[in-house]
Parts: structure tokens; C-alpha cells; sequence
């Protein structure tokens, strides 16, 4: 089947099958490949996307169901404000180490920053964390903060 | 890693050439390897002193970043050693990742925390040649002596007039220089250092964090097609049978391919291989195949076998003696008190988040290898055997491994890759699912230990005795699965037997993160936590004490060769540390629990302490680690070094807590992360960390902070609720 799929802005004509899970799509056919596959089951997060703003396993969704949905990925999270600080406070606090699962966890993290710009511990602690993920978070969290004062102040 | 012995005579090899002796490896290291670099050569663009430093005439500085990077972060912290001693600005300066070429750079690997260790010196003299012919370069172009110049990072000075020329300004002078002999160039004094000891950030983070191409499993090549590949769900089976027509004909599918081969799982073993235009298509016919297996060595085989004949073997005598000292037998007749206990451990899966896979292109005789390996020589062997082409004409890319924990350093995916790319005639990456992967691991072994130890009228320590239950084949331990005779309290009781019985096993086994160490430490460390509580003694001070009397006898004598043996005295203040930090003794809540323990591994000496709390229901919240360590001089890259402890730590509390690999008719029982957990995040404890520098040559770290924290968080259960853990995973309804 041919589809047309929204990816960070751009219309994507791809040709695959109805069942073809989203990560297949973006890794395979369109060839994106920031989005990982980890485990195929939703269990790790590494293939994680937004679906109109919306945290979502791509390992999970068949590229049948994407319909006009906007995906943004890995790639093209740095578009928005809240996504580039996310990845700065990652930069500057040196997070990743292999980094596999740093897409996944990075998507979650600007999705939780999105609809909750200055989260409690707890807040982060729920969405996703351990150690310096909790402090890129929480260092991102201020430097939105800043810039929010900037352009409102 | 450590104990593999293929690596540990590398090792070997490669400490000699770098120190001179053996010679051929050492002309290679040093000696210009381009055109570009020959001596003499008119109007030089660029200045290549040696394989690994590239400086340009606008003054950028490239350094090669020799070992494969699987998170460990030695991309960044083996380049800062060239960097440190070629004098130049971090920020200026390019890395890129090398091929694996052992004539050209020695021994390419990244395993047993060996990175450091091994290049500390080598990599830091590479860099001084560099210094040191552009020194000589400025020094001609002034006509001064070059021991009056001296460098500022990128550039030389002359300290009389205060001249200076830019390292870039140098380059056509230093590339007619003779290029001096490693060992005599001068390294600079610790306190000079500008690079090394500084947090540097991983090279790779930016291209992390916006979901560039790096890993392994992110290589695209032109006209690649995908490929699974489907292997007998059995240890070393063999396929016997399988209907493939229809699955040739489904949508999508290019071909699909019946494999022969060895039974042994660390070459290319005989499966289905489905090669399609996307791998979920390959994935969705190899899924559809019909196969059927011959029964391999394993078939028999479960944990659960395995288990019941530890119990019988408990009771008869060991048949391998490992080690005794003085009179254990009489020893236990004369104590005043004896304990014994049974500690268990689990075979356990790698499950690097990003499965196997690697890219091949076999074409005219010639292989090229994209790979996530840790290790890829033997991978070339591997291939050479396999395919019967050329060593020379194997070319390997070593990619960004999403994990390896000691998993990569077996090459049996690359040499799958590269056997289906020759029947496909097209490159082809070939990608493991999750399930394949958690079923074709080479695990960490399963053990059991029973223990004996026996206290003197004072409480104190005089006898101790392991029974070790191993596997392994036709009286020989399995990779990773023996115990040494070192391992403490060696040394620190007058009376000690270890010696092991060997279970017949197929199940493939193979380091993994702190090899060997990731499990004794749990048994050794707990069960002296129990011969705390039977003496009545502090678990700390019992600890000391133990320390202090192994650290009063007649050092053994270090080897020419190889690793310094276990100092006891170097573990006494980072024990004391790791007591301090964590306020050792203090109250704590009701259902809280401070544990210690610590352990030597990979030259690393690592003493932690968890506090620990126990919920309704057995439910265990670790709420926070301490970490001291000593690790030598310098610690070369504080926020690498920082994020391998953490990583390690938590790997540790993951695998008390969770993991298990079942084995049943010779087959992994578990499939994917729903049932192999890993840690998740909200588990995750704080973990602070403390240096104990000390004046020995700085060492790895990709592991030794591992093996303490499993007994430090049972350690602290028993201290939270008296129950004492003595199989892992940790299930405290069983207890």
C-alpha cells in the first residue's frame, strides 16, 4: 500500500505493507534511523515518537493507522523550543553513554516538558528518570524557564 | 575480557611491543603511515607523525580514537591522552573512529576495563612524539636549542623573546624531522596536565541527542537488502528440515537461504536465512517459516537439572582442588563455631538494548564489515575461516555498539552477515530480533557456592571453606565460570580450602560486565557479612580486620608479566571511604538497612554501601549508593568516569533485583524484556561517588564498580530486616 505520512513537517510518500509498524517505516523506508528498536514489544521506549504532540511507541502502530497524524522523531525534535533545550541540557550534562535508548528517552522528556514545563521530582520521576536524565530535565526545565521570562519579561 | 585468554596474550603482545621489546608492533605504532607524512616530502599539507595525529596547515588537530566505543567512553578519553601530550586546545580538535587495523594501531578492543590500563603510557607518548618533532620543527625555524622552547596548546614558544608559531605554521618543517623514539621523549609533570583530569563531554553527544546515524545498526547502503536469520531455538542444534518455498514467494521477499554449519555457536551455525527489501518484511516470513531441529548437546539441559545435581554434588567431595592453606580440616574440628550456607546465581543475558546486527558487502573476494563488535579480529578470523577470502581483503568499520557489557566480543552475527551476503550477492544487514537475541547469548553462568566457616572461641575467623559448583565440559570450566585462587579472603584466614565440582553444560556462556566477578563478589561478600553476624562483629570493622591481616602477610611477588596482584593494604582506606560517605553506624528508618561491601576487579578497588528499604510485601527500594574507589593517580575523564560508576552500579542493582535466564531443554526460556526485566527508572538510587587517589598508574573503569553493589544491597536487606539473601534474583517471599 502507498501511504503519505507527516515526519517532522515533511509529506512522505512510502510503500509498505498494512501491518508495517511506524519504526519499520521511518528506519527502513524512509530512512530515519534516530528512532531505535530496542524490543518490538513497547517494553523499552527507545523507538519512541510524538504523534501530534503525543508520546507514543512507533514499534507499536501500524503505518495503516498513522493517518494525518504530524510524527516528529528524534530528528526533528530540535525544531521546537522546548525539544532543542531538552537536547542542550543533555549536551551539557554529558548524559548519554551508550546511547542507544537517548532518542526514547529524550522524546519522552520533551513531551513531559511540553505539557508540564516546571515538573515536581515527582513529576519527572513518574514520566521516566535516573540520575543525570533527572538533572537534564530539571536543567532544561530552567533554561525554558529563562526563556520564558526573556520573551515575557 | 580479563579471563578470556585470547585477549589476555594479546594483551600481552601489545604491552611488550609498547614497551619495547617485542619490536614489530612498536615500528608500526610510530613510524609515519601515509604518503602524506613520508619525511622529506616538499610543501607538506598536513603533519601524520604517527597513525593516530593528523595536524593540518590551518592548525586543526585530528586524533584516531582506536578502540571500538560501546558507551565506555574511550572515543573521548584515549584521544585526550594523544591530546594532553601533543599540547593542544580540546576544543580544537577533531576524533575520528578508526577501522580496525592492528598493524597500523596494536591491538583494537574494548573489553575488561583494558583501555586505560594499557595505553595510559603508550597513547601519552604517541602524543609527546608529536610535541616533540614540533618542537624541534620551531626550534630549527628560530635556530635555538630546543630545550629552551617550550609549548602553550597549538602553539610553540621561545621563552627568551617570547616568540611563538602556531602548530599549523610548523607543519612542512616537523613532517622532514626524523621521528623520535617513543620511550625517550619527555612526558609532562601531573600538575601541567590541561586535558587530562578535566570533564570532558562524550565526542559523540551532540550526534546522540539529535538521532544521528552512529550505532551499528543505523548503516544504509546503497542496493542493501535486510536480512533475519532463523537458528535452532536449541544450543548448538543443527536445522534438519524446512519447507522455505512459500516463504521465497512472499511479498517483499528477495530470498531465503538454507545455512550450514558448526555447532558451535561462536562461528556461523546452521539456520534460515530470509532476505527482503525491509526487515520487518524479512522478519514476518522468517516468523511464517516451518523448520524442524535435529537435537543438539543441550537438549537435556535446564536449570532446574542443573540445580538438583548441585545439591547431590554438594555432598561429595570437590573434584578440582583451586587452593589450601594451612589445615582446613582440623581447623573446623577445633572451632568453636561453624556456618555453612548455600549461595546460588543464575545464568544471565547480556541484552545490550541494541541487538545484534551488522552490515556486509562481499564482492570479487573482497568483504567489507560495518559492526557493532568489541572485538573484531577473532570477527576477521571468523570470516576468513568461514568464507575462505583473505585477511587483507577483510575491511571492518567498527560502529557505535548500543551496549556490549562483554557481548560483542563475540563476532558470530558478524560472520552470519557476512555469509548471507555472499549468497545475496548485495550488501545486506542483518538485524536480530530481541527474542533472537535473548536466546543466542553467550550468558553469564549460573554457579553455586557452599560455604563453611569457622570462628574460635574469640569470634575470630580461622577457618573458611568453598565448595564451588561450576559448569563446563569434560572437567573444564565454561567460559567465565571458574573461580581463582586469589579470590579474597585468600590470604586473610590461616586455614582455606577452595576447590570445585563441574557440571556437564552446553549452555554458551561468556564474559559479561566484570566477568566472574559480577557473581562472586554477591556470594564471597554476603557470606562474610554472615560470619559478621555469627561473631558478633560490625560488618565493617569484621572487613578491616580481614583486610589488615591479609594486608600483614608477605606480599606475593608481582608477575613479570601481567596483572599486580590484589594489594589488601590499597582496599583498607576506600573501604574506611565508602563507610565515612555513607555515615556508616548511623541510625536509619524502620525497615532501612546500611550494607558494605567491597570488592578488587579489574584493577579497580571498590568499596560501596547501600541503604536499602524494605516494603510490605518483600518489596526493596534501593534509596541510595556510595561509591568510593581507587583507581590509581589521575581519573582521566571525570564525567566519563562518573557516568561508567553510575552505569555500572545500576547495572548491579538491575541484575539483583531482576534478572534471570532460565534454562529448559537446552533453550532460554525468557524472550524479551517482558519477561527478562530490566532495571526501570524510578528504581534508579542516587549514587555518589568519591575518588581515593593513590600513586599507582591510573585504571579502567568500565567494570569494577559493579560487583560490590549486589552484596551491599543484601548486605543491607539482612541489616533492614534480618532475612539474608542467598539467591539471586533477589525474592524476599522465598527468604
Amino acid at each position: 500500500m502507498a501511504y503519505t505520512i507527516a515526519i517532522n513537517g515533511v509529506a512522505h510518500s512510502v510503500e509498505a505493507d498494512d501491518d508495517t509498524p511506524l519504526l519499520w517505516v521511518l528506519r527502513d523506508t524512509v530512512g530515519l534511523v534516530g528512532t531505535k528498536y530496542g524490543c518490538g514489544i513497547a517494553q523499552c521506549g527507545a523507538c519512541t515518537v510524538h504523534v501530534d504532540g503525543t508520546p507514543a511507541r512507533s514499534c507499536q502502530i501500524p503505518v495503516a493507522s498513522v493517518g494525518n497524524a504530524q510524527i516528529t522523531t528524534i530528528e526533528g525534535i530540535g525544531d521546537s523550543p522546548v525539544g532543542r533545550k531538552v537536547q542542550q541540557a543533555w549536551i551539557e550534562l554529558d548524559v548519554a553513554q551508550c546511547g542507544y535508548c537517548q532518542a526514547g528517552q529524550i522524546m519522552s522528556a520533551t513531551a513531559l516538558l511540553k505539557s508540564n514545563p516546571r515538573p515536581s521530582d515527582a513529576d519527572i520521576e513518574q514520566a521516566i528518570t535516573y540520575l543525570r536524565i533527572r538533572a537534564a530535565i530539571k536543567r532544561a526545565s530552567e533554561s525554558l524557564a529563562q526563556t520564558m521570562e526573556i520573551q515575557h519579561g | 575480557m580479563a579471563d578470556t585468554p585470547a585477549i589476555t596474550a594479546s594483551r600481552r603482545l601489545v604491552l611488550k611491543a609498547a614497551l619495547g621489546t617485542g619490536g614489530g608492533l612498536m615500528l608500526c605504532f610510530f613510524l609515519p603511515t601515509g604518503a602524506d607524512a613520508a619525511p622529506g616530502k616538499a610543501a607538506a599539507t598536513e603533519f601524520t607523525p604517527n597513525a593516530f595525529i593528523t595536524i593540518g596547515a590551518d592548525g586543526k588537530v585530528t586524533l584516531v580514537a582506536m578502540n571500538p566505543e560501546m558507551g565506555q567512553g574511550t572515543k573521548t578519553s584515549l584521544p585526550m591522552l594523544i591530546a594532553e601530550e601533543l599540547d593542544v586546545d580540546w576544543a580544537n580538535v577533531h576524533i575520528v573512529q578508526a577501522d580496525s587495523e592492528p598493524t597500523k594501531y596494536g591491538r583494537q578492543f574494548s573489553g575488561g576495563s583494558r583501555a586505560t590500563p594499557i595505553h595510559w603510557d603508550q597513547l601519552r607518548r604517541v602524543g609527546a612524539v608529536g610535541r616533540a618533532m614540533l618542537v624541534a620543527a620551531a626550534a630549527q625555524t628560530w635556530k635555538v636549542a630546543a630545550a629552551v622552547c617550550t609549548t602553550e596548546p597549538g602553539q610553540v614558544v621561545h621563552g627568551a623573546s617570547g616568540r611563538r608559531i602556531a602548530y599549523g605554521d610548523l607543519i612542512a618543517v616537523a613532517a622532514t624531522l626524523p621521528v623520535p623514539d617513543p620511550k625517550t621523549v619527555a612526558l609532562k609533570e601531573p600538575k601541567d596536565y590541561r586535558i587530562i583530569g578535566t570533564a570532558q563531554r562524550q565526542v559523540d553527544q551532540a550526534a546522540i541527542v539529535t538521532g544521528q546515524p552512529l550505532f551499528g545498526i543505523d548503516v544504509r547502503l546503497p542496493g542493501m537488502l535486510y536480512a533475519t536469520f532463523q537458528k535452532a531455538p536449541a544450543y548448538g542444534a543443527k536445522l534438519a528440515g524446512a519447507d522455505i518455498a512459500t516463504q521465497k514467494a512472499a511479498k517483499g521477499v528477495h530470498d531465503v537461504y538454507l545455512i550450514d554449519g558448526p555447532t558451535d555457536p561462536q562461528g556461523a551455525v546452521s539456520g534460515i536465512a530470509v532476505v527482503a527489501g525491509t526487515w520487518w518484511a524479512a522478519q514476518k516470513a522468517r516468523l511464517a517459516l516451518q523448520a524442524t531441529w535435529a537435537d543438539g548437546p543441550s537438549r537435556s539441559q535446564s536449570s532446574e537439572h542443573f540445580h538438583a545435581q548441585a545439591q547431590e554434588l554438594s555432598k561429595q567431595p570437590p573434584t578440582m582442588p583451586i587452593r589450601k592453606d594451612g589445615d582446613p580440616d582440623a581447623a573446623f574440628k577445633g572451632a568453636a563455631k561453624v556456618i555453612e550456607a548455600q549461595y546460588f546465581y543464575p545464568f544471565i543475558s547480556h541484552a545490550t538494548l541494541e541487538p545484534q546486527n551488522c552490515t556486509a558487502s562481499v564482492k570479487d573476494g573482497k568483504v567489507e564489515i560495518w559492526a557493532p563488535t568489541q572485538n573484531p579480529e577473532p570477527g576477521r578470523d571468523l570470516i576468513v575461516r568461514t568464507l575462505k577470502v583473505k585477511p587483507e581483503d577483510v575491511t571492518i568499520h567498527m560502529m557505535r555498539c548500543g551496549g556490549g557489557f562483554g557481548r560483542r566480543l563475540s563476532n558470530d552475527y558478524m560472520v552470519e552477515a557476512a555469509v548471507i551476503a555472499e549468497r545475496a550477492g548485495v550488501p545486506v544487514k542483518l538485524l536480530w530480533s530481541r527474542e533472537d537475541d535473548m536466546a543466542h547469548d553467550f550468558y553469564r553462568p549460573a554457579g553455586y557456592h557452599f560455604f563453611k566457616a569457622g570462628l574460635d572461641g574469640s569470634g575470630r575467623l580461622i577457618a573458611f571453606r568453598d565448595h564451588f559448583i561450576s559448569i563446563g565440559m569434560n572437567g573444564k570450566f565454561s567460559s567465565s565460570a571458574n573461580l581463582a585462587p586469589e579470590e579474597f579472603p585468600a590470604f586473610a584466614v590461616p586455614h582455606l580450602e577452595f576447590a570445585a565440582s563441574i557440571m556437564q553444560s552446553a549452555v554458551p556462556t561468556g564474559p559479561m560486565r566484570a566477568p566472574r566477578s559480577n557473581a562472586l563478589a554477591f556470594a564471597f561478600q554476603s557470606f562474610i557479612d554472615e560470619i559478621a553476624a555469627a561473631s558478633g562483629a560490625d560488618p565493617l570493622a569484621l572487613r578491616l580486620d580481614l583486610l589488615k591481616a591479609a594486608a600483614a602477610q608477605p606480599k606475593p611477588a608481582a608477575p613479570a608479566q601481567g596483572d599486580p596482584p590484589f594489594d589488601a593494604a590499597r582496599m583498607i582506606p576506600v573501604v574506611q571511604r565508602a563507610a565515612d560517605m555513607a555515615g556508616w553506624g548511623r541510625q536509619v528508618p524502620k525497615g532501612s538497612g546500611l550494607g558494605i561491601a567491597f570488592y578488587f576487579s579489574h584493577l579497580g578497588y571498590f568499596a560501596e554501601v547501600v541503604e536499602a528499604h524494605v516494603g510490605g510485601k518483600g518489596a526493596v527500594k534501593v534509596d541510595k549508593v556510595w561509591v568510593a574507589a581507587d583507581i590509581g593517580s589521575q581519573v582521566i575523564n571525570p564525567s566519563g568516569a562518573m557516568n561508567q560508576v553510575q552505569g555500572a552500579v545500576l547495572d548491579g542493582i538491575s541484575a539483583a533485583l531482576h534478572q534471570r535466564i532460565t534454562v529448559k531443554d537446552g533453550m532460554t526460556v525468557q524472550r524479551n524484556f517482558d519477561d527478562y526485566p530490566l532495571l526501570r527508572m524510578p528504581e534508579a538510587p542516587e549514587v555518589e561517588v568519591d575518588w581515593v587517589k593513590s600513586a599507582n598508574s591510573p585504571t579502567g573503569l568500565g567494570e569494577p564498580a559493579l560487583p560490590p553493589v549486589l552484596p551491599a544491597l543484601c548486605n543491607a536487606i539482612f541489616a533492614a530486616t534480618g532475612k539474608r539473601v542467598r539467591s539471586l534474583p533477589i525474592d524476599l517471599t522465598s527468604v
